[in-house]
């Protein structure tokens, strides 16, 4: 299948495309299979009663999360949202407009939930949930990378991404699951992490960067695990401990820590940052995957959280953890109380990596050789997660600010791509939301297309060799991507990874 | 007293039942649903100061589609700001004596009547016109529209076209309010204005006109950006803290 993809051309200029109906019905993600579905509880496959069990389940979402129920009642279908998904962009299938696929779950809602739809439902475009309309679902559902940028623009702050959460949790409550994210799921319970990575492999790949960062730097920079009385835990998506860009980040918050004087460690239990239970929408997954992370900090007695370079996963520490799990503070329950008397108040917890390694750049506790990456042009790509999901420091717009910050003081070249592709209107790298699998390649390399045309523009005006992001999708995303549109894959890369390189470590503390 | 005041007298009763009982159930509904997770979308406040601004912004400039799409934003201001301006000059019939910025409105109200046919001409055009709005419209979208625009041409007929007796028709409204059922005048255009005004009434909260209400309950916008400083928790969830600690 992957031989036949083929990148979408440029737009010449870039107006709204023509519709393609049903371009994308085809490009379906593989279906859980029974083992994948019942390792987390859901039915192995498609119940007999799916229709009824879908609408109770639907009733019971609208009961649980006012997003849901708002949004399903306030959309007026003006269209703000119609041209700004990078799916539908990419692909022109119409039902990838945010308000189609809103409307996929919105016209069931209608006929089961609402007057107007169970007496006039051609009306209102309501519509009975047929096999045709849950497999419709399934299709466009897992068509949506829960980016949010459609919720930008909308007048009402309609959030498709709460659409498709309550959507897969649905689906997946009558056995009609994704493989891939629930795989991954299933991986992190029995494992600790996303990518099935054992703890002795685990200890084996860190002990070998130890080696490597020696070799390269003659200075004995340690990658902990499982130390217990460390001040920082270090929660990091798995992908950092061996896949290529990612790694070079993780040798990047090694150097922070090591230059700060920092003691820090890593979690075997807890070795994952990504969350994947919010991709599907499961309040039960999200919190037991967070809670693990709780269990860690709690056994190794640590002083702080930090999160590494992950979109996902800093949306859910910022914005969920304290909720889930009492990292944070703030609480008056003995619950969250016994986490947060452990962790330092003086600390923002969680706290980012990158706001980490800025606290300590302002307080000149790190100095640079910022020559070293005088071979790039840099530019940054938002991650949608950290852009339109959370914040960094304790200002409005941290979390553009501090990544860019922290790239100005390691490089000497920085350039911006347009302001329409940037920053809360950052377009998806076409591979978040659970779609970071080669089932759905077409997709992710039509999916991004917004974001090539504008690093293409930067590539074309100042020379961008090297764009730099702070999230694991992303990086794993653009690299798999990035030779579609004729570009290196080596061109993405993290923000550690920019300070690994022009970081000096001096003497060992 | 005739039997169309009779009857409109009546019905705009139940429409107002309808119209306020509706809305109170929507509304406390929304109120009642929890909102479990913090999902504030940037640029997001972070003190319920910030909310309130941002939320004013948002319901009177219309600020996420100003970023969104020019045209749906000048069409959308000139529709809902016409039919403000026409709301209040519509209050001199339910007031006596008339509020001073009632009265105050007055000279602008008619402009407002234009702005709104206008206005809601220009998202029908669009709605019509451009493919990709053709395609997530439903009949219910069109003839909303074309319900609105019936209000608004026919309240403007009756001050271009034939002037009904609008002293008879305040005599109507004032006595409706306190349930002396006053005559109205008798002119078809009125009734069919009137009628148009039912119909809204009643289908307001049954249709996406609920967004009106719903915008307030919108967790992306009404949410402050404080989550790492205080822990929300709704009691479906903290109910979970207790019974499963470890998961």
């Amino acid at each position: 299948m992957a031989e036949t993809v083929v990148a979408p051309p440029y737009r010449v200029i870039p107006i709204v495309p023509e519709l393609k109906p049903g371009a994308m019905k085809e490009v379906r993600s593989f279906v859980a299979n029974e083992k994948i579905q019942t390792a987390l509880g859901f039915p192995g496959q498609l119940v007999e009663d799916w229709q009824e069990k879908a609408l109770a389940r639907m009733g019971e979402l609208l009961g649980k999360y006012r997003s849901l129920r708002v949004y399903m009642d306030a959309c007026v279908h003006c269209g703000a949202c119609s041209d700004k998904c990078h799916y539908f962009i990419g692909t022109q299938d119409p039902k990838n407009m945010p308000v189609a696929r809103q409307d996929l779950m919105r016209s069931v809602y209608r006929r089961y939930f609402t007057l107007a739809g169970k007496y006039f439902p051609w009306l209102v475009g309501a519509r009975d949930l047929t096999r045709e309309v849950l497999d419709e679902w399934y299709t466009y559902f897992n068509q949506c990378s829960e980016c949010r940028r459609c919720s930008v623009f909308c007048p009402y702050g309609i959030d498709t991404a709460e659409v498709t959460m309550a959507a897969r949790e649905i689906l997946d409550s009558v056995g009609y699951g994704q493989k891939y994210s629930n795989e991954i799921i299933g991986k992190v319970h029995s494992i600790g992490n996303n990518l099935g990575l054992p703890a002795p492999a685990l200890i084996d790949t860190l002990q070998g960067l130890e080696e490597d960062v020696k070799e390269d730097t003659g200075v004995d920079v340690r990658f902990p695990i499982d130390v217990k009385g460390a001040e920082v835990l270090l929660i990091t998506p798995s992908a950092d401990f061996f896949a290529e860009p990612h790694i070079d980040s993780l040798i990047g918050y090694a150097k922070v820590f090591h230059a700060a004087g920092i003691s820090w460690t890593l979690s075997s239990m807890a070795s994952e940052a990504g969350n994947f239970g919010m991709f599907i929408g499961n309040y039960d997954q999200l919190r037991k995957i967070a809670l693990r992370i709780r269990e860690a900090a709690l056994e190794l007695g640590v002083k702080r959280i930090v999160v590494g370079e992950c979109g996902h996963a800093w949306r859910v520490a910022y914005s969920f953890w304290n909720t889930l799990t009492g990292i944070g503070a703030g609480a008056t329950d003995p619950f969250a109380l016994q986490l947060q008397k452990q962790l330092d108040a003086r600390y923002r917890q969680p706290t980012h990596i990158c706001e980490l390694t800025w606290d300590l750049i302002e307080r000149d506790a790190l100095r640079f050789d910022k020559e070293a990456n005088d071979q790039y042009v840099v530019t940054f790509h938002d991650s949608c997660n950290v852009a339109r999901g959370s914040r960094m420091g304790d200002f409005a717009g941290g979390q553009f600010e501090i990544p860019r910050n922290i790239i100005r003081a390691v490089a000497n070249h920085y350039v911006e791509m347009a302001d329409h592709t940037t920053r809360e209107k950052t377009f998806c790298c076409g591979g978040g939301g659970g779609l970071l699998t080669d089932d759905l390649i077409d997709l992710r390399v039509k999916g991004a297309l917004p974001r090539m045309e504008a690093l293409q523009e930067v590539v074309d005006v100042h020379g961008v060799n090297f764009m730099a992001t702070i999230c694991a999708i992303c990086k794993a995303q653009f690299s798999k991507v990035l030779p579609y549109y004729k570009f290196d894959r080596r061109l993405v890369g993290g923000v550690h990874q920019l300070v690994s390189n022009a970081i000096i470590l001096g003497e060992t503390h | 007293m005739t039997t169309a005041s009779m009857v409109f007298a009546l019905l705009f009763y139940l429409a107002a039942l309808v119209f306020a009982g509706g809305l109170l159930v929507r509304i406390a509904g929304y109120a009642r649903t929890p909102a479990p997770l913090r999902i504030p979308t940037t640029p997001a406040p972070t003190t319920i100061r910030g909310v309130v601004f941002r939320m004013a912004r948002e319901v009177m400039l219309f600020e996420s589609l100003f970023k969104a799409n020019l045209w749906i934003w000048a069409l959308g201001i000139l529709f809902h700001f016409g039919l403000a301006l026409v709301v209040l000059r519509h209050l001199r019939y339910f007031t006596e004596p008339v509020w001073f910025w009632v009265a105050a409105v007055q000279p602008f109200g008619i402009y407002g009547g234009m702005a709104m046919v206008l206005g809601l001409a220009g998202l029908w055009a669009r709605r019509l016109l451009v493919e990709r709005i053709r395609y997530i419209s439903t009949p219910s979208d069109h003839l909303m529209l074309v319900l609105l625009l019936g209000i608004g041409l026919s309240g403007l007929a009756m001050q271009y076209v034939a002037h009904p007796d609008v002293i008879a028709v305040k005599r109507f409204f004032l006595g409706w309010l306190h349930f002396s059922i006053q005559p109205l005048p008798d002119s078809l255009l009125l009734y069919l204005h009137l009628s148009l005004v039912l119909v809204l009434m009643i289908v307001f909260p049954f249709s996406k006109l609920l967004h009106a209400p719903g915008v307030f309950f919108s967790p992306t916008r009404n949410q402050v950006d404080d989550s790492r400083e205080v822990r929300h928790v709704s009691a479906w969830a903290a109910r979970m803290d207790v019974e499963r600690p470890h998961g």
